[in-house]
């Protein structure tokens, strides 16, 4: 039992026994007995569109409740917190890029890289300077020119929509970062370069990433390789 | 909290034409309620005030309202006419320190001729104790010496010294006209609000005068009497129409008018002007209360506008909301957000609604009056006016509960990906 809380204490993300339905959708649709990704740790999963991904990354970031089973983020089991707290912990400790539209359009891409220190003071509390610098010191590192910054985001083009959302979300290291189809909506060129940066920044701030994605080719700049269709055990078990 | 300002104030921003058109509608309705609520204040506080300083009103039996409209409000006819010697002898009632006799019945191209004493100038008080100014000139002296009230000489453009005529009966088509005895204009009053504006003021002896050679309500035909002959004849009235009557002592006043109501020799009645015109508010008060209950019903139709622009660019909404959440906003937050912005529309609606009435009332407030005489004041908003405000603004916070919901349930089911 020690063991097991230790391994927990070391993971990023410690899904044990975990049961999602959507209300209505009829049947379970994600089952995870077991799935661990280490601190520091850049993983890769890999799985079709429709198998759940969204929604596993959604109940790992606690904006979602599992029906049955435990999810431990960063040592921190999510059941244990109040709706409000589970909120502010993914404020906190959770970063996020999305497949496109990752911006609030009527901010600037500075205000935008802010949100997440407006919603939470402990990412601002790991600033180590004020975190409109930090914020264009990590825009510098996305290649992001500083005349962008203050341009609205909706006349920024994808791909710089893109660094602008992974400059969001490594602002003030959160612990975990989750990045979610980021690279479908670029050319090929663009998805290397777009993953050199990321990676990169991951590296320096020693975050860790979980990296979803149905592309394989992207795959073999990770440490470790998830399909999902191995972890989720959907429609496996024996009934009853 | 400031989060939620600032996202707010961003989005308002970002959607200034919208937002503008939408906070517009509700300012134009707003300007509306408090515009009609300040008219029908002003007009109330106005009317109430026609005639003030009088105690009571004496004129034939009849209902009080009726006695209150034809001799102040000139509006109808007198069933029956006060005699002289009743004059007299309520004017010798102790109590009573002044008396003003009013004779109607003629009429100067629709305006209604008043025969009365020159004292009506020092005695007639309207609004808070005004009294009546002269613009130019001064009451009238000489038998045919006329004064005209403000509208009269406006309308027709009349100054000191030019001669007009009056018609006998009243109303725009007279039936003849006392063409042999013109009048010579005096004085002209200024600007009160009252019926004095609209009317033509003329000694009680003058009223006599022209009618020497009338019987009937006719010219006695062959019958001319040269207007130097006049001053043979008895010019004392015989009958008046009704008597403004001020007493020395505001005590006295019911003693007086039962004094009145029971004089023995001719049925007469004596009303309380205030009370009266509160009684006839009453009636027409409906029809403020109908126009203010419209400007209710537009305010509703414009708050149901801003909950519509919100619940629309919801649609389009719903990724940012879910971005949002992904940062670590509760649907608490999407709920403020939505709420916020929709109570900041409607509150700015107010506002501004609020300034366009001001103005208003600073612009066209003295045309209106001069005009229309239709009080508009501008001001620090009245009590009913906050009421009215602070109304607007709670149906405003309560639509925008409505946004407000509709986002958080969104924000529930999406979470951090739209599913539409």
């Amino acid at each position: 039992m020690d063991d097991d809380t230790n391994t927990r204490e070391a993971s990023a993300i410690a899904i044990a026994d975990l049961t999602f339905a959507w209300p209505g959708a009829g049947g379970v649709c994600l089952d995870v007995p077991d799935f661990k990704v280490s601190r520091g740790e850049r993983v890769f999963m890999h799985g079709p569109s429709g198998s759940g991904k969204s929604t596993l990354l959604s109940l790992v970031a606690g904006v979602l409740e599992p029906g049955a089973g435990r999810i431990v983020v960063l040592g921190q089991d999510l059941a244990a917190l109040s709706a409000r707290a589970r909120d502010r912990y993914r404020a906190a400790n959770i970063g996020f890029v999305f497949q496109m539209f990752n911006l609030v359009p009527y901010l600037t891409a500075l205000d935008n890289i802010l949100l997440p220190c407006r919603f939470s003071c402990e990412r601002v509390s790991r600033l180590e300077v004020p975190a409109p610098a930090e914020a264009r010191r990590l825009a510098e590192r996305l290649d992001l020119e500083a005349g962008l910054l203050d341009r609205p985001a909706s006349e920024l083009s994808v791909g710089q929509q893109q660094r602008v959302a992974a400059a969001r979300a490594l602002i003030g290291r959160p612990g975990l970062v989750i990045a979610d189809e980021p690279t479908s909506a670029l050319d090929a060129d663009r998805q290397q370069r777009f993953l050199d940066l990321l990676l990169a920044e991951c590296d320096a701030a020693g975050t860790t990433l979980l990296f979803v994605s149905h592309d394989h080719r992207l795959s073999r700049r990770f440490e470790r390789l998830v399909e999902l269709r191995d972890i989720n055990h959907v429609g496996r078990r024996a009934p009853g | 909290m400031s989060v939620l300002l600032h996202l707010t104030l961003r989005s308002i921003a970002n959607r200034r034409l919208t937002v503008s058109l939408t906070a517009l509608a509700i300012a134009l309705a707003v300007a509306m309620l408090l515009g009609v609520e300040r008219l029908r204040h002003d007009a109330r506080e106005g009317f109430a005030q026609t005639i003030s300083g009088t105690d009571l009103i004496v004129g034939a039996r009849s209902g009080a309202v009726q006695l209150l409209l034809y001799s102040v409000f000139h509006i109808g006819d007198a069933t029956n006419n006060v005699s002289w010697h009743s004059i007299e002898a309520i004017a010798e009632h102790p109590q009573v320190e002044w008396l003003v006799p009013i004779s109607l019945g003629d009429s100067h191209r629709g305006f209604r001729v008043v025969g009365t004493s020159a004292e009506f100038f020092e005695r007639y008080r309207y609004g808070r104790g005004r009294e009546i100014g002269f613009a130019e000139g001064r009451p009238f002296s000489d038998l045919f010496d006329t004064v005209v009230g403000a509208e009269v000489a406006a309308r027709f453009g009349y100054r000191v010294g030019q001669s007009i005529v009056v018609s006998h009966g009243a109303g725009e088509v007279a039936f003849a006209d006392h063409d042999d005895r013109p009048f010579t204009i005096v004085g002209i009053l200024e600007r009160t609000g009252t019926p004095v504006d609209r009317s033509v003021f003329v000694s009680l002896e003058a009223i006599e005068a022209i009618h020497v050679d009338w019987v009937g309500g006719a010219r006695i035909p062959g019958v001319s009497i040269p207007t130097e002959q006049l001053h043979r004849f008895d010019l004392r009235p015989k009958a008046v129409t009704a008597a403004l009557v001020g007493l020395n002592s505001r005590v006295a006043v019911f003693r007086v008018q039962r004094f009145v109501n029971t004089y023995p020799d001719e049925p007469l009645m004596a009303i309380l002007p205030g009370a009266t015109l509160q009684q006839l508010w009453s009636v027409i008060g409906v029809v403020e209360r109908a126009l203010l209950a419209v400007s209710a019903i537009v305010v509703l139709v414009g708050l149901a506008g801003l909950v519509a622009v919100v619940i629309a660019s919801l649609g389009e909404r719903r990724r940012e909301l879910a971005i949002l959440r992904a940062m670590g906003a509760s649907p608490a937050h999407v709920f403020g957000l939505l709420a916020l912005e929709s109570a900041l529309i409607g509150l700015i609606g107010c506002g501004v609604g609020f300034a366009m009435v001001q103005s208003g009332a600073l612009l066209v407030g003295p045309w209106l009056e001069a005009r229309h005489g239709l009080l508009l004041s501008a001001g620090w908003p009245s009590h009913g006016e906050w009421m009215l405000l602070g109304a607007v603004m709670s149906a405003a916070f309560v639509a925008s509960l409505v946004p407000g919901f509709r986002a958080y349930r969104y924000s529930l089911a999406d979470g951090m990906s739209v599913r539409i």
